[in-house]
Order: C-alpha cells, then sequence, then structure tokens
C-alpha cells in the first residue's frame, strides 16, 4: 500500500474517459460506461462491484478487448488494447470449458490457441496441480461441478502468463461453500503468481475478502462512484469489526445509488 | 449378430474416480432362471436343426452336392452348419455370462428372441423346403437361399466387393464434400446466402432423379453410381454441418480469442468439434439414403454389384437367390451402420448423454 502516492504513474493498466454506449430493444440509448478512469496497479488485487446494469462487465469486456469503446483510451503497459490477446486472461462468468475437450486438455487449449504448446508440454501437468484437480485430469466438462469448472478455467487464462487476469463473476454460480473455497484459492494463486487481478462480482462480502481495492460502480450512466482501499491483513475474517464497517459502507453507498431506503444493518 | 444397427454406443464410459453400477438386487437374474433362459436360446436352433435334418422332403427335388474344400455339402448340411454355429456361440457366450451379473442380465433378455428366432426358421424350413407350401419359386425355404453360396460363391463375393468398393468411393466422397460445403456456407454469410438455397432446394430431389443426367454425363457407370451416392450423402450431411457450425455458442469464440486464437483455431478447433454431434447425425441420415440409392443404381444399369445380381437373379426366377442378396445386404449394412456407430460413439465420447448415469 505504499506505493499509494504513485498510483497513476504505476498503473499497468490505464482506462481513461472511456465512454460507451449502445442501444437497448426499443432503441433508447443506455449509457453503459460513462467518463470512466481507472488505473490499475502492477500486482493488485481490484475489485469492481456494483448492481446490476452498472456496466461492469462492459468495462471488463473492453479491457479484454472483446469490446470496443465510443470514445476515450485503454492501455497495457502502455500499449493500447485493440482486440482480444492471452496478456489479458479472462474467466466467463459459466467457465466456458470447451465440452469436447478434457480437463487436461482445456488447460493445454490455452497454449495451443498460441501455438506454443509444443515448448510448454510441462506447463500443463504444473497447472493441473496448482488448481488442484490431478484425479480429473482425463475427465471432461459435464462430469465435473462447477467449483471445478471454474478452476480448470482459471489454470486455462493462467497458464498463458497474463499480465492481467480478468474474472468476470466467476462465483457467481456456485453454491457458498464452493465459493468460499474458489476464493481462497484464487487468494492462492494470487499471492504465488503475482498475476494483477480484476474480478468483476455483485458479492461484497467475496469483494472485500480478496481485494486489495474496490471500485463501486452505479448504473445509469454506468460510473465510478467510489475506489475504496482495503487495508486488512490475509487472512481476512469475515466477521471482523473492520470488514463488516467496509461492508455498511458499500452497502450503503450501492443502496443510494439505486435510490432505495437503505435497510436496516444489525451488526 | 443378435445386435439390432444401433447408432447409440455400446461401451457406457465412466468418469474418472467413480464406480460401475451394478443393478440393484432385486433386478438381477437369479441363476435358476438363467438355466432356464439358456436352455431355450439353445432349444431354438436344435428344433431348426433337427427338423432340417429329420422332415423328410415330399417333393421330389434333386438336391445337389457341392464340395468345398474337399468336403461334400449340400444345402442343407450348410444351413444345418451355420445353425450349428450359432448354437455353439450362443452356448459358449452364455456360459460366459454366467458369472458376471450384467452380462448374464443380457444374455436372458434376449432368450426368447432366440427360441422364436429358432422355431420361425424351423417352420419356414418345413413350409418353404419340406413340404413346399408356400408359392415356389418365390419363397424358398432358408435352406434353399444358402445354395447360391455354394453354387456361385465367388460370383457372389465379386458382386458383393463391387458394391463395397462403390459405397466406400461415393460415401467417403460425399461425407467429405458435405462436412466441406457445410463448413463454407455455415462460417462464411456470403457463401451461406449464394449457396443455402440452391442446397435447400436441390436437396430434396432423391438422388436417384439425377440417374437419366448422371448416365449421360460420366463416363462410366460406377463414376455415375459414384456421383449419384456422393449427391444424397451431401446434402444431408452439408446442411446439418452448416447448421452445427452456425449454433456455435458466441462465447465459446470469445473464449479462445482471449486465449490468443486465430481464425484456423476458431474453426477447426471450436467450431468443428462444436458441430460433431450434428456432422453425424449428417452422417447417419445420409449413410440411410446412401444404401437405398446404391442398390437402386445398382439395379438400373451397373456392370456388378448386389443390386445388379438381384436383377440378374430375378429374370432367371431364382428368387432364392435374390434373397441370398437381401441376406447380404442385412449383414454388410448392419455391419457398415455399426462400424459408424462406434466411430460416432468414439468420437461424441465427451457428450453427456454417452456416459451412463
Amino acid at each position: 500500500m505504499n506505493k499509494e502516492s504513485s498510483a497513476s504513474s504505476d498503473g499497468i493498466l490505464k482506462i481513461e474517459e472511456v465512454n460507451r454506449t449502445y442501444y437497448d430493444d426499443d432503441g433508447h440509448r443506455v449509457e453503459a460506461l460513462q467518463k470512466i478512469n481507472l488505473s490499475v496497479r502492477r500486482g493488485e488485487f481490484l475489485s469492481i462491484i456494483g448492481s446490476s446494469g452498472c456496466g461492469k462487465t462492459t468495462l471488463l469486456r473492453l479491457i479484454a478487448g472483446l469490446d470496443q469503446p465510443e470514445s476515450g483510451r485503454l492501455t497495457l503497459n502502455g500499449k493500447p488494447i485493440t482486440g482480444p490477446d492471452p496478456q489479458r486472461g479472462y474467466v466467463f462468468q459459466q467457465g466456458g470449458l470447451f465440452p469436447w475437450l478434457t480437463v487436461e486438455k482445456n488447460i493445454a487449449a490455452g497454449l495451443k490457441a498460441r501455438g506454443v504448446y509444443r515448448q510448454n508440454k510441462d506447463l500443463v501437468a504444473y497447472f493441473i496441480q496448482l488448481v488442484g484437480l490431478q484425479d480429473f485430469a482425463k475427465s471432461y466438462p459435464h462430469q465435473i461441478s462447477g467449483g471445478m469448472a471454474q478452476r480448470v478455467a482459471i489454470a486455462r487464462a493462467l497458464i498463458n502468463n497474463p499480465d492481467v487476469l480478468l474474472l468476470d463473476e466467476p462465483m457467481g454460480a456456485l453454491d457458498s461453500f464452493t465459493r468460499a473455497d474458489l476464493q481462497d484459492k484464487l487468494l492462492e494463486l494470487h499471492r504465488e503468481n503475482k498475476t494483477t487481478m480484476l474480478l468483476v462480482t455483485h458479492d461484497v462480502d467475496e469483494a472485500i475478502y480478496l481485494s486489495d481495492r474496490i471500485v463501486i460502480m452505479t448504473p445509469r450512466p454506468g460510473r465510478i462512484s467510489e475506489i475504496l482501499e482495503v487495508n486488512l491483513p490475509h487472512p481476512r475474517h469475515r466477521g471482523g469489526t473492520e470488514f463488516l464497517h467496509l461492508r455498511r459502507r458499500i452497502l450503503e453507498k450501492l443502496h443510494l445509488a439505486s435510490a432505495m431506503p437503505p435497510p436496516e444493518y444489525t451488526i | 449378430m443378435d445386435d439390432l444397427p444401433d447408432i447409440l454406443p455400446a461401451r457406457p464410459l465412466f468418469p474418472a474416480g467413480q464406480k460401475k453400477q451394478l443393478p440393484p438386487e432385486e433386478r438381477r437374474i437369479p441363476m435358476k432362471q438363467w438355466g432356464v433362459h439358456f436352455t431355450l436360446t439353445l432349444l431354438g436352433f436344435a428344433v431348426a436343426i433337427a427338423v432340417n435334418r429329420w422332415v423328410k422332403q415330399t417333393a421330389n427335388v434333386v438336391i445337389k452336392t457341392y464340395t468345398v474344400a474337399g468336403f461334400p455339402l449340400t444345402f442343407n448340411t450348410l444351413y444345418r452348419l451355420i445353425i450349428g454355429g450359432l448354437l455353439l456361440f450362443y452356448a459358449v457366450s452364455g456360459l460366459f455370462s454366467y458369472s458376471d451379473p450384467e452380462r448374464r442380465n443380457k444374455f436372458t433378455s434376449r432368450a426368447p428372441f432366440r427360441l422364436v428366432m429358432g422355431l420361425v426358421l424351423a417352420v419356414w424350413d418345413i413350409l418353404g423346403t419340406k413340404l413346399l407350401l408356400l408359392p415356389q419359386p418365390f419363397f424358398p425355404g432358408p435352406a434353399k437361399i444358402l445354395e447360391p453360396f455354394l453354387m456361385e460363391a465367388n460370383f457372389i463375393w465379386e458382386n458383393i466387393l463391387y458394391s463395397l468398393r462403390l459405397f466406400a468411393a461415393g460415401f467417403t466422397l460425399g461425407v467429405i464434400l458435405g462436412i466441406g460445403t457445410g463448413i463454407l456456407i455455415g462460417w462464411f454469410p456470403k457463401v451461406y446466402y449464394w449457396f443455402y438455397p440452391l442446397l435447400k432446394m436441390t436437396g430434396v430431389i432423391p438422388a436417384v432423379a439425377w440417374m437419366p443426367f448422371a448416365l449421360t454425363l460420366f463416363p462410366t457407370p460406377f463414376s455415375a453410381a459414384v456421383f449419384l451416392i456422393v449427391i444424397c450423402g451431401w446434402f444431408s450431411i452439408a446442411s446439418l454441418t452448416a447448421q452445427g457450425i452456425q449454433s456455435t455458442p458466441k462465447a465459446l469464440f470469445e473464449v479462445a480469442r482471449t486465449l490468443g486464437a486465430k481464425t484456423p483455431y476458431l474453426v477447426f478447433r471450436v467450431a468443428i468439434p462444436q458441430a460433431m454431434p450434428e456432422i453425424f447425425t449428417g452422417i447417419a441420415n445420409a449413410n440411410g439414403f446412401a444404401f437405398t440409392t446404391l442398390v437402386m443404381a445398382e439395379m438400373m444399369g451397373q456392370p456388378g454389384g448386389l443390386g445388379y445380381y438381384i436383377n440378374l437373379s430375378k429374370v432367371w426366377s431364382a428368387y432364392y437367390k435374390v434373397f441370398a442378396a437381401i441376406l447380404v445386404m442385412a449383414i454388410l449394412f448392419s455391419l457398415i451402420m455399426k462400424i459408424i456407430g462406434l466411430v460416432r460413439a468414439r468420437v461424441l465420447r465427451w457428450q453427456k448423454g454417452w456416459v451412463k448415469e
């Protein structure tokens, strides 16, 4: 956290004045993102949180290069983002595994897609080990659980050694035990690989538990309303005073944004 | 032999770490019941043999004896040999199934069918060969049908090979062409725009309608018949391949692109594997059409093949030969279906439905 002062200059990923609009089915103009400015530091774990429709997934897709902004600039290591690239690994909501490939081959697909499989064959076994799926290497995606599928998707993206790993609600569809388990796995991977991670989520606890910083977004138009530092040591205790304090702050912010009376929180 | 040609996989696949499940206790066949079914299976065939051996032939027909590899054989002895072979086969596989509950279940469940099969053969033998009660020469007995294999085995074999060659050439080309154009139509919107209507219109025309055209356009009857088989395979494979390619979820392409994939990877490693189930549906459909077209083409102007053999025999009113050819087709086409089914089960083993759960 001592890099805070030099945050803007130290940013590995920079988003400057980005706007993105689209038209919905009725032809109404929707401001998905308005004037987004964000600088992501090297090696940090950053979460983007907000209610649905706040543009958080749109923002992640812009960073991945799967979508283009109307105006503004996105750069990674000073180079403009023009399209998808394995430098920016992406983990989709439902994992997006290739159903016709085994766990092992799905992970190897990360290398094969780039055409560097032969030189890096040994990495596959390492990453299977890393996400703890040794016993399921030969299983097909429909034979493993949702949590395992997400681990495979994460390993598949990490095997390309990305500068940034983009995670689009990877734990959204998991039950709470699997979710907690995967969260710890993510922290472990983050600690070991030092990969910069960007997580889109609507789960406040998850954001606090994992992140170094939390970006709070509000909808219509999609904007960044606040960026919070989380200065808690790991492992974080979900019932700790500071944890709950942060939680309340974020929830209030989110509820104010949706113009609803904040519910009462009992701590 | 007892398997109907099915497209479904023969072998269930079990995920790693999961154990093969035995049928629940109450569904297992007890030993005693197995014994009854075992006897029934053998009984049917035994009756068929006994009828053939000991029921007297009333009509005064000379039964010719052929010499095969030094042994004298009539069609009756050949018939008994084959039924005896079946009997032996089921006796061995029955005994073999005894120790395994799952196999025992399978064996017993098919026993009544085998019994009836044997009895039907026996009755048919009596009506067709022994008493000549069925209108002759249109309905010869089961033993008589085997005579062509003694009489002109080489000639039949030649015709089988001709049919197989024709099928292999036509079907392989049809599959390659069908998948090829299917990919182009499915992948490139321009190609889809211009060629899909053409495919849709020509696709509904039965391949044999092209026959006059094919016979004049192609230099040899063989190439004309290949053309017809290609046509009938091409349509169903191409349209289903195109559908499969187009149905690829956008997310899978995005996944691949974020991993660094370029267009060739997207086509060959994402779209095509994704379309495999549809491609195989197309191939299975095309296969059925191909058999029909093959036999039709052979019956209408080929210098060989099983269809040609049927036509030739019909002219001489040798209906037992027609039945012989039909028997060969039944076995041959079932085998081809079976092979395609096995390849399909192997290629699509990643699909959910293929796993017994």
